[in-house]
């Protein structure tokens, strides 16, 4: 099943963190195509889609930064009222838990990057739904 | 050496010991009084008669004040480290500074350690002990010794790759952000070094910490134990047992103490180790308060050596913080904090306010997964199992590895800013 890479690092929930993390992924010559930041009391995880997953991951571990990669599910839906609502329906149906949801719309597209604990069966499911789950090529390229 | 030969060479040496002694003024009263000259003294335990010599007697008498020996007798000044106010002074003669070698040559061969060790002491040299004793000592044994210091990381790997350094002397915590420096490095120290061992002390540490610092960079980790009122290190050595450091009881009488009644306690109880050093010409010193907390272990270690074992040190009894009424050693917090594998290798405590203790723990970049339930779930495991150990709450911060500062020398954890 397609899923998308994200980077995942820690950070702490003070002034000047996300920028200590650009400022490597700038240097490495990362694109960031999307980010997500999600925090907990004093500290959280900022989360990045970008065009060289490897290559930002390794820049942020030998900078120092505690980084990861996670799977992640891109799902494409029409840009129109009630598509999310279509999408949210099918996954609780299928009892499949939201940890982390985010979305963008561009160039005439909109799609959905879903964080749940098995990305693989969420694809299958929203597929069966009739739903285009997206590579990380296709996911860059928009 | 069998038990009863040692206890004789030990009364042999107090008993000269003791007739230096009476030519120094602050000790020629108090040995009156307590009745004792060198032929009534019949055993160790005879000094309890005595009061107890402690950190400010040393201060109050600085510079040369317990000076035992003519001045021209003196080789060599050593002073503490990392106290406010005038240091304290230690001086060594000829014999001392032999006598010092020999304990730490010792050491080394009960750790397996021979002259085609190359030895590289990472710690300052100057007036701190750690450098130059342990250096005379690793001479002794025959070792290369390379003197590098504390200096820069990149200078000390270079040292290790071009001569092949096999055993090291450092602090617990220059350990850690060395290993962390190989890691970004991309070195592999059981590979690309040929480093076997290494001595780690001067500050207090746990064995947790030891583990992690052995897993880091594929060595064996040695605890070692000294102060520099009694030559610096090599007071206590572990063998390769890893099990309790024997302390050279033919240079050195030990008792512990009840910190807050000096009562002598029983092998086994952990209280404050008193030293008595029976084998220093130029400044021995009788039942020194080393502030140290530890306990005697009474069983024989299976490495058949007779000197006996004292246990890792538990903490400074100066260093107790009491907060919300509760008495707290920051060894304690470090024990919980090492025996979790998601906490990487630095924390700091913090104490603000009307008694708030925070404490900033730097996460583990080895087992981060991008979750950040988990980051919640780590943070609240964390206050419970310090919660559990201390009886007071703590706050948690979780905190970007490497973010803490790192001492070259002696850390600094605690930071205590409270307005009471």
């Amino acid at each position: 099943m397609n899923t998308v890479k994200l980077v995942a690092v820690f950070a702490e929930n003070r002034p000047g963190q996300v920028a200590r993390i650009t400022e490597v992924l700038a240097r490495a010559n990362i694109n960031i195509r999307c980010i997500i930041v999600a925090s907990t009391g004093n500290c959280g995880i900022m989360k990045v889609l970008v065009n060289n997953p490897d290559l930002a991951c390794r820049s942020l571990k030998d900078a120092g930064f505690a980084a990861t990669q996670t799977d992640v599910v891109a799902v494409e839906m029409p840009d129109k009222p009630g598509a999310l609502h279509s999408v949210a329906q099918c996954l609780a149906t299928y009892d499949i838990n939201l940890c982390n949801t985010s979305g963008f719309a561009a160039n005439d597209r909109a799609i959905l990057v879903l964080e749940v604990e098995d990305p693989a069966q969420a694809g299958e499911v929203l597929k069966k739904h009739g739903l285009h789950v997206l590579t990380q090529e296709e996911t860059l390229a928009i | 050496m069998e038990r009863p030969a040692l206890e004789a060479l030990q009364l042999k040496r107090l008993r000269e010991t003791v007739r230096r002694l009476e030519r120094v003024p602050f000790y020629r009263g108090k040995l009156a009084a307590a009745k004792l000259t060198p032929d009534t003294i019949n055993c160790a335990a005879d000094l309890r008669r005595l009061p107890f010599t402690t950190a400010s007697d040393l201060r109050e008498n600085y510079p040369d004040g317990l000076l035992a020996v003519p001045r021209e007798e003196v080789l060599r000044l050593h002073t503490s480290s990392g106290t406010t106010g005038k240091p304290k002074a230690l001086f060594f003669s000829r014999r001392d500074v032999d006598n010092a070698a020999e304990l730490i040559a010792r050491a080394f061969c009960m750790t397996g350690v021979t002259r085609r060790d190359v030895f590289q002491n990472m710690m300052t040299y100057g007036l701190f002990t750690g450098g130059l004793v342990m250096h005379y000592g690793a001479e002794k044994v025959g070792c290369m010794v390379i003197p590098s210091g504390p200096g820069t990381s990149e200078r000390q790997l270079m040292l290790m790759q071009d001569f092949g350094t096999t055993v090291v002397h450092i602090t617990p915590s220059y350990a850690f952000y060395f290993a962390d420096f190989l890691e970004k490095r991309g070195i592999n120290p059981r590979k690309d070094l040929s480093l076997r061992k290494a001595f780690v002390g001067a500050e207090p540490y746990t064995e947790e910490t030891r583990r992690k610092i052995e897993a880091a960079l594929g060595i064996d980790v040695y605890n070692s134990y000294g102060l520099t009122e009694m030559n610096g290190p090599g007071v206590a050595f572990e063998c390769e047992g890893k099990c309790g450091m024997h302390l050279w009881e033919d240079s050195y009488v030990l008792e512990i103490i009840n910190p807050a009644t000096g009562a002598t306690l029983d092998d086994g109880q952990t209280g404050e180790l008193v030293l008595t050093s029976v084998n220093r010409e130029a400044m021995p010193l009788l039942r020194y308060r080393t502030r140290d907390l530890t306990s005697i272990i009474p069983e024989p270690c299976a490495c058949g050596r007779t000197h006996r074992r004292i246990q890792r040190i538990a903490g400074r009894s100066d260093d107790m913080l009491i907060v919300r009424g509760v008495n707290i050693f920051p060894q304690q917090i470090e024990r919980v904090l090492m025996a979790i594998p998601q906490v990487g290798r630095n924390y700091l405590i913090q104490l603000e306010g009307l008694d708030e203790m925070t404490i900033k723990v730097e996460l583990s970049p080895a087992t981060f997964d991008g979750q950040v339930g988990h980051l919640t779930q780590l943070q609240n495991e964390v206050v419970e199992k310090l919660r559990a150990e201390l009886f007071v709450r703590p706050s948690v911060e979780l905190v970007a590895p490497g973010s803490l500062p790192v001492a070259e020398g002696k850390a600094k954890r605690v930071i205590d800013k409270r307005s009471l």
